[in-house]
């Protein structure tokens, strides 16, 4: 008897438990800036200032997009220029504004066989790569970094189609990890570059850094209320004025991870 | 090795400092993986019994049936379960997306047919006389159904434990309906997918063994149980 009054509380408790929906803001976004931490910090700060908790769902920004073309998320933080202006003007995103930015990088294996580091810029870099049909890793998942990829083959005027170019169809650090072990050419964010680097993981060494072409941009779109008329626009609305506001600008420019900088905020103090 | 070592001894580290953030995605773990095992459960039990215990035409037909299911993706469930909840899917009004809520109705399907057809094969092995037995000397059906169960209890509880085991164990349903948001939906397995996509490999190693130990615990409880329920 013992056992099954154990049983029947234990049931009870469980199915009790799991809140079901709740009241918060979610935000789909792109893993790059969840998996530095950046939210950690921003997120609180418009929490405790608004009362407003935020939910985010840290996924590339293709899907990132695809969820808010759904009506399940209120606002997106992603970064994929183009992709974005195609969102917003097919009606379902509202209010795009830069938030920050910082630089994909060019990296590759130490002996640099293709030549690319004494390239001059970006574009010439690519040019090599293809000339000497040498190994490539894409990413090849539509995120932000995958558009951006073949925004720079398209820059650089090549089509890449040889052999040794390959699609991984993972995330930033499973590429990384893949391209290491292949000796191959790769783009990535630079947050992820130096958490793998600086640990060790990986012996891919910086080619082509810090040049216009590869500037990474990020913004933020709120999801058209017009659309999704669920969506929780006002909170969504108090959210953006919140991360473009002096404050949450500079919590942005603040933010260092082991020691270093990793974004630059759209609108830095004077 | 130090890749092995270093996971366990931080595994054993998180588990020693009462780390609450592990202890958070523990608690969260082990209620939606249960709670989903217990609402397949209370219809895959049932009905298992039933398919088991009765001669019908089409029986074969669903044994196949719920044998096949068991190689439902998990990825699969979980997109469909999306495609329900999702804001513009049926059930969308229930606002249940990114939830713990969503995970439990995932993985409650994921865990039904794999509960549906080991009760089957657990009841069929039975002696078929179990049942009519019980009927012949005074029981109601459900007291003669309560007579097959208690017969094949090992069984069934063997079942229930392979179901949780398939759901504590699955990312992909997990990581889509629920969204893997830190301190609300950030379960094991979805914790683990995220660490190790961030690089942390001995991080995601110590989460891996700290699952291990919850299920072990679980398991310890379950066969308790099935000692008492005698």
């Amino acid at each position: 008897m013992r056992s099954r009054f154990l049983l029947t509380a234990l049931l009870a408790l469980l199915l009790a438990a799991p809140a079901l929906a709740a009241d918060r803001l979610v935000l789909a976004t792109t893993t790059s800036t969840a998996n530095t931490g950046l939210l950690d910090v921003l997120l609180p700060a418009f929490t405790k200032q608004s009362g407003v908790t935020v939910h985010y769902i840290p996924v590339g920004t293709g899907k990132a997009l695809a969820i808010a073309k759904r009506c399940d998320a209120d606002v997106v933080i992603v970064h994929a220029p183009e992709l974005e202006k195609r969102f917003v003007a097919d009606g379902y995103g509202v209010d795009r504004k830069p938030l920050m930015h910082n630089y994909f990088v060019l990296v590759g294996p130490p002996g640099d066989p293709a030549q690319v580091k004494q390239a001059g810029s970006v574009r010439e870099a690519l040019k090599r790569i293809a000339q000497a049909q040498a190994p490539f890793l894409s990413r090849g998942d539509n995120s932000g970094t995958q558009v951006k990829e073949l925004a720079l083959w398209k820059a650089a005027g090549i089509k890449p189609d040889w052999p040794a170019y390959r699609e991984a169809g993972r995330g930033m650090g499973p590429t990384l990890t893949m391209a290491d072990e292949l000796k191959a050419y790769t783009i990535s964010d630079i947050a992820t570059y130096r958490k793998y680097q600086s640990t060790g993981r990986i012996q891919l060494a910086i080619l082509a850094d810090q040049q216009d072409l590869l500037k990474n941009l990020y913004s933020v779109i709120l999801v058209n209320p017009a659309k999704c008329p669920k969506a929780k626009a006002g909170q969504a609305r108090a959210f953006e004025k919140f991360l473009l506001s002096p404050q949450g600008q500079k919590i942005i420019g603040d933010f260092k991870a082991d020691g270093k900088r990793l974004f630059w905020p759209a609108h830095p103090a004077k | 090795m130090d890749f092995f070592l270093g996971g366990l001894t931080k595994g054993l580290g998180l588990l020693a400092q009462l780390d609450p953030e592990v202890y958070g995605i523990a608690w969260l773990s082990l209620r939606v993986s249960l709670s989903a095992v217990i609402l397949a459960a209370l219809a895959a039990v049932p009905l298992g019994l039933l398919i088991g215990q009765r001669e019908f035409p089409g029986k074969r037909f669903l044994v196949v049936l719920f044998n096949t299911l068991l190689a439902l993706p998990t990825v699969v469930v979980g997109l469909v379960v999306y495609g329900l909840l999702s804001y513009h899917g049926p059930l969308g009004g229930l606002g249940l997306l990114y939830t713990p809520g969503a995970m439990v109705a995932a993985q409650a399907v994921l865990a039904f047919p794999l509960i549906t057809a080991l009760v089957i094969a657990a009841v069929t092995t039975l002696d078929s006389r179990v049942g009519p037995t019980a009927l012949t000397l005074g029981a109601t059906r459900f007291q003669a159904a309560w007579a097959v169960l208690k017969e094949a209890r090992f069984a069934v509880l063997a079942a229930l434990a392979a179901g949780f085991g398939r759901v504590v164990t699955e990312v992909g349903a997990a990581i889509m309906v629920g969204g893997n948001i830190r301190h609300y939906t950030r379960t094991f397995t979805t914790a683990i997918a995220l660490e190790t996509s961030k690089g942390e490999f001995a991080q995601g190693m110590a989460l891996g063994f700290i699952l291990l130990v919850v299920a072990l615990a679980v398991n310890l409880a379950s066969h308790q149980l099935q000692a008492r329920w005698k």
